[in-house]
C-alpha cells in the first residue's frame, strides 16, 4: 500500500506533474484497515456467541454487497440474480460435506464452483444489456434453482441438513464460523481492492466513461465484464458457503431460501445506501443494513421494506449514496483506486486546493 | 389425447401470459422501462379487487373495469413521479427503483395479507363449467374467455397504438422523445398516459391469475414478473403479436413439460426461453433490422 509514482513525465512541460493513487497519504487507512482487521479477528474472545452470530450475517451481506458494488458499480452489470451463485456455493459446501469433506474446505470449492458455473450462465446473459440483463440472471437463478430442485440426492426441494460439524462445541463453532465470513469477507473487500487497481480497473473506468469509444480503442470490454461477472461469482458463492454452515443446512426455495431474491435485495440495497462504485460504500450500507435489520427485526420483513424505501429515496435523491456524500465533501478515499494529478509545485502538507493555487 | 389435451390447456395458459406481458413490453418500448415491478403491481391488482368486493360485494367481473380505473390513476401517478425522476436519472436508476418498489411491495404484501394465496371467486357455476371436445379434451370457459380476453385487449391496444391521434403521440414518442418535444408534445405527460394503459393491462393481468387460481404476495416475481418477461424474449420485442405468439409458446411448453413430469413444468418453460435467446435473439417474431 505504498503511494508510488505511477507515471513517469514524458516532455519537460510536465517535468513537475505528478500523479499519484491518492491526495492524501494512504499509509494511516492502511494501518487503520489492518488494526481493525485484527480488532475483528479478536472480536470471538470479547464478545457472546450471540453477538458473534449477528456479525457473521453482517460479514456475508457484506461480502455479497462488495461484490454487487463491483457487478453494478464497475461494470455495469445490474445482476437481479446472485442468488444463484449464493445458492450454488451452498451446495458446493454441503455436496462434498455429505461425502467426508470438511465445509471448512468446502469453502473453498464453494468459490470455485460458483466461479466454474458462472461461465456458462455468461455465455447465455453476455449479449444482454441494462434492464434485460437484470431480468434474465433473475430468471437464471429460477432456473438454477428448480434444477437443484430435481436433485433428490442433495435434498430436492426441502433441503439437507450440513453434516461434518456436529463433534464441535456450540461456542467453538460460532467462533469458527465467524472467522470463516471474516476471511471471506476481507478476502472479497481485498480482492475487489486489488483488481480495480489492475489493469482490469481501468479498463472498467474505460468502459464506464465511453463503452463506444473504449471499444474502437480495443479495450476487450466483454472479456472485462466476463472476468467481474466470474469474480463476484466466487464471491457470493463463498458467502453462501458461509451461509450453509452458519445455519448448519440448506434450504432451497425462493422464500427464505438460499435462492431467495431478498439476498440481492439486501446486497443492492447496502450497496445502494452506502454509495455504489466506490469500496468504502458497501461496507457503510452493510452497517446501515446490520442496525436497520436488528432494530426491527421483531417486525418480520419491515426491515427489507425500510431498506428498500431507502435505497429508492437515494438512488433518486443522493445518487452517491452516504460515502459519496463523505467523500464529495473531504475528499477521503480509505481504497483509492483512481488517480490524483498533482499540479506543479503542488505539496502533499499544503491544504485546500486554495493555496496550491499560485 | 392427453396430449392434444395438454396443448391446448397450454395454448390457452398462453393467452393469460400474454396479458402479463403486454404492459412489460408496452412500457419497455415507449419509456425504454424495464419495469422489475411489473408482476407485484399485478399481484396489487388483484388484492384490489379482493378489497373492491369486500366493500361493495360486486361480481368479480365487475370489479374489472373499476380496478382498471384504479391501476391507471396509480400508473400515472407512479410514472409522473418516481419513474419520471429515475428515468431522468440514467438506466441504473431506474432499475434500482422499479426493483426497490417489487422488494417493498411484495414485502409490504405480505405483512397486510399474510403469505397466504386468496382466490378470487367467480360463482362455482363459471369456474368449473367447461366443453368437452371427443372424450379427453376439456375446455373449461373461464380460461377460454382468458384467452379472447387477451386477444381483445392486444388487439384493442395495437388498433388504438395504430391508429387514434394519442396513439401515434405514444409512438412518436416513443421513436423520437426530443423531436416530438419540439413539436409541442409534453412528453412526461404521454409516457404517464401510456404507463396508465400499461398499467389498466397489468390490473387485468392480475384479476384473471386471481380468478384462474390464486394470488399470493410472492407470485408477483415468481411467475408474474418472470413467464411475462419469457414471453416477451420468445415473442420478440416491439411487436404485441409477437408477445401474445410469446406466450402461447410458453404456455405450451410448459403444459408438455408438465404432461411429461409434473415438477418439469417450470423448466421446460424456460427451457425454450433459453433455447430461443441462445438461438434467435431477436425472438420468434422480429421486426426487421431492430436487433
Amino acid at each position: 500500500m505504498t503511494e508510488n509514482v505511477i507515471t513517469s513525465p514524458r516532455s519537460a512541460d510536465f517535468a513537475d506533474v505528478r500523479v499519484t493513487r491518492s491526495r492524501r497519504s494512504i499509509w494511516p487507512s492502511g494501518i487503520g484497515a489492518l488494526v481493525l482487521i485484527i480488532v475483528l479477528f479478536a472480536f470471538p474472545y470479547y464478545v457472546g456467541p450471540g453477538t458473534t452470530g449477528i456479525m457473521v450475517q453482517g460479514l456475508i451481506v457484506l461480502t455479497l454487497a462488495s461484490m454487487w458494488n463491483l457487478l453494478a458499480g464497475y461494470a455495469g452489470l445490474v445482476s437481479v440474480g446472485q442468488q444463484a451463485f449464493f445458492g450454488l456455493g451452498a451446495y458446493f459446501v454441503l455436496i462434498p460435506a455429505m461425502h467426508g469433506v470438511t465445509p471448512w474446505a468446502g469453502l473453498v470449492i464453494a468459490a470455485v464452483g460458483a466461479a466454474v458455473c458462472a461461465v456458462p450462465l455468461w455465455w447465455l446473459v453476455a449479449r444482454l444489456r441494462l434492464g434485460y440483463f437484470a431480468i434474465a440472471t433473475w430468471v437464471l437463478a429460477s432456473v438454477v434453482m428448480l434444477v437443484i430442485e430435481q436433485i433428490s440426492s442433495i435434498g430436492g426441494g426441502t433441503g439437507e441438513p450440513l453434516p461434518g460439524l456436529s463433534g464441535m462445541q456450540p461456542a467453538v463453532l460460532t467462533a469458527y464460523t465467524y472467522w470463516a465470513a471474516l476471511i471471506v469477507a476481507v478476502l472479497a473487500i481485498g480482492g475487489v481492492y486489488l483488481l480495480l487497481r489492475s489493469k482490469i480497473g481501468l479498463t472498467l473506468t474505460a468502459i464506464r466513461d465511453d463503452e463506444r469509444a473504449a471499444r474502437s480503442s480495443g479495450v476487450r470490454v466483454g472479456l472485462a465484464r466476463m472476468g467481474v461477472f466470474i469474480a463476484a461469482a466466487a464471491g457470493c458463492g463463498a458467502a453462501g458457503g458461509v451461509l450453509a454452515i452458519e445455519q448448519l443446512q440448506v434450504v432451497p426455495g425462493t422464500s427464505g431460501g438460499v435462492f431467495s431474491v431478498q439476498w440481492t435485495a439486501e446486497m443492492a440495497f447496502a450497496v445502494i445506501i452506502g454509495g455504489i462504485g466506490t469500496i468504502e460504500g458497501p461496507i457503510l450500507g452493510t452497517i446501515v443494513y446490520m442496525v436497520l435489520q436488528q432494530e426491527l427485526q421483531s417486525y418480520n420483513a419491515w426491515y427489507l421494506i425500510v431498506l428498500g424505501a431507502v435505497a429508492i429515496a437515494i438512488a433518486l435523491f443522493a445518487r452517491r449514496g452516504l460515502w459519496g456524500t463523505v467523500v464529495d465533501r473531504f475528499n477521503i478515499r480509505l481504497f483509492p483506486v483512481g488517480y490524483h494529478l498533482w499540479a506543479p509545485g503542488e505539496g502533499r502538507r499544503r491544504k485546500g486546493p486554495a493555496d496550491a493555487a499560485p | 389425447m392427453a396430449w392434444v389435451n395438454a396443448i391446448i390447456q397450454g395454448l390457452l395458459t398462453g393467452g393469460l401470459y400474454a396479458l402479463f406481458a403486454c404492459g412489460l413490453s408496452l412500457m419497455f418500448g415507449v419509456m425504454k422501462v424495464v419495469n422489475l415491478a411489473h408482476g407485484d403491481l399485478a399481484v396489487v391488482a388483484g388484492y384490489l379487487a379482493v378489497g373492491v368486493i369486500a366493500v361493495t360485494h360486486m361480481p368479480v367481473l365487475w370489479t374489472i373495469p373499476v380496478v382498471i380505473v384504479l391501476m391507471a390513476i396509480i400508473g400515472y401517478i407512479l410514472q409522473r413521479s418516481i419513474i419520471q425522476g429515475a428515468i431522468s436519472r440514467g438506466e441504473l436508476t431506474t432499475l434500482i427503483v422499479t426493483f426497490g418498489l417489487s422488494i417493498v411491495i411484495e414485502n409490504g404484501l405480505q405483512q397486510f395479507f399474510t403469505a397466504n394465496s386468496r382466490g378470487l371467486g367467480v360463482g362455482d357455476s363459471f369456474i368449473t363449467a367447461s366443453f368437452s371436445i371427443g372424450s379427453q379434451i376439456i375446455v373449461p370457459y373461464m380460461n377460454l374467455g382468458i384467452f379472447v380476453l387477451a386477444v381483445i385487449v392486444l388487439l384493442g391496444l395495437n388498433q388504438y397504438l395504430s391508429s387514434t391521434k394519442y396513439g401515434r403521440l405514444i409512438r412518436a414518442v416513443a421513436d423520437d422523445r426530443e423531436a416530438a418535444q419540439l413539436s409541442g408534445a409534453d412528453y412526461r405527460h404521454v409516457f404517464g398516459i401510456a404507463a396508465a394503459i400499461a398499467f389498466g393491462t397489468v390490473a387485468i393481468a392480475g384479476i384473471c391469475e386471481g380468478m384462474i387460481t390464486t394470488i399470493s404476495p410472492t407470485i408477483g416475481t415468481d411467475t408474474i414478473l418472470l413467464f411475462a418477461f419469457a414471453s416477451v424474449v420468445i415473442g420478440g420485442l416491439g411487436s404485441l403479436w409477437g408477445t401474445l405468439l410469446g406466450g402461447v409458446v410458453l404456455g405450451v411448453a410448459q403444459a408438455i413439460g408438465a404432461q411429461i413430469n409434473p415438477s418439469w413444468e417450470q423448466l421446460a418453460g424456460y427451457a425454450v426461453f433459453l433455447l430461443v435467446l441462445v438461438i434467435r435473439p431477436q425472438g420468434l417474431v422480429s421486426q426487421g433490422a431492430q436487433s
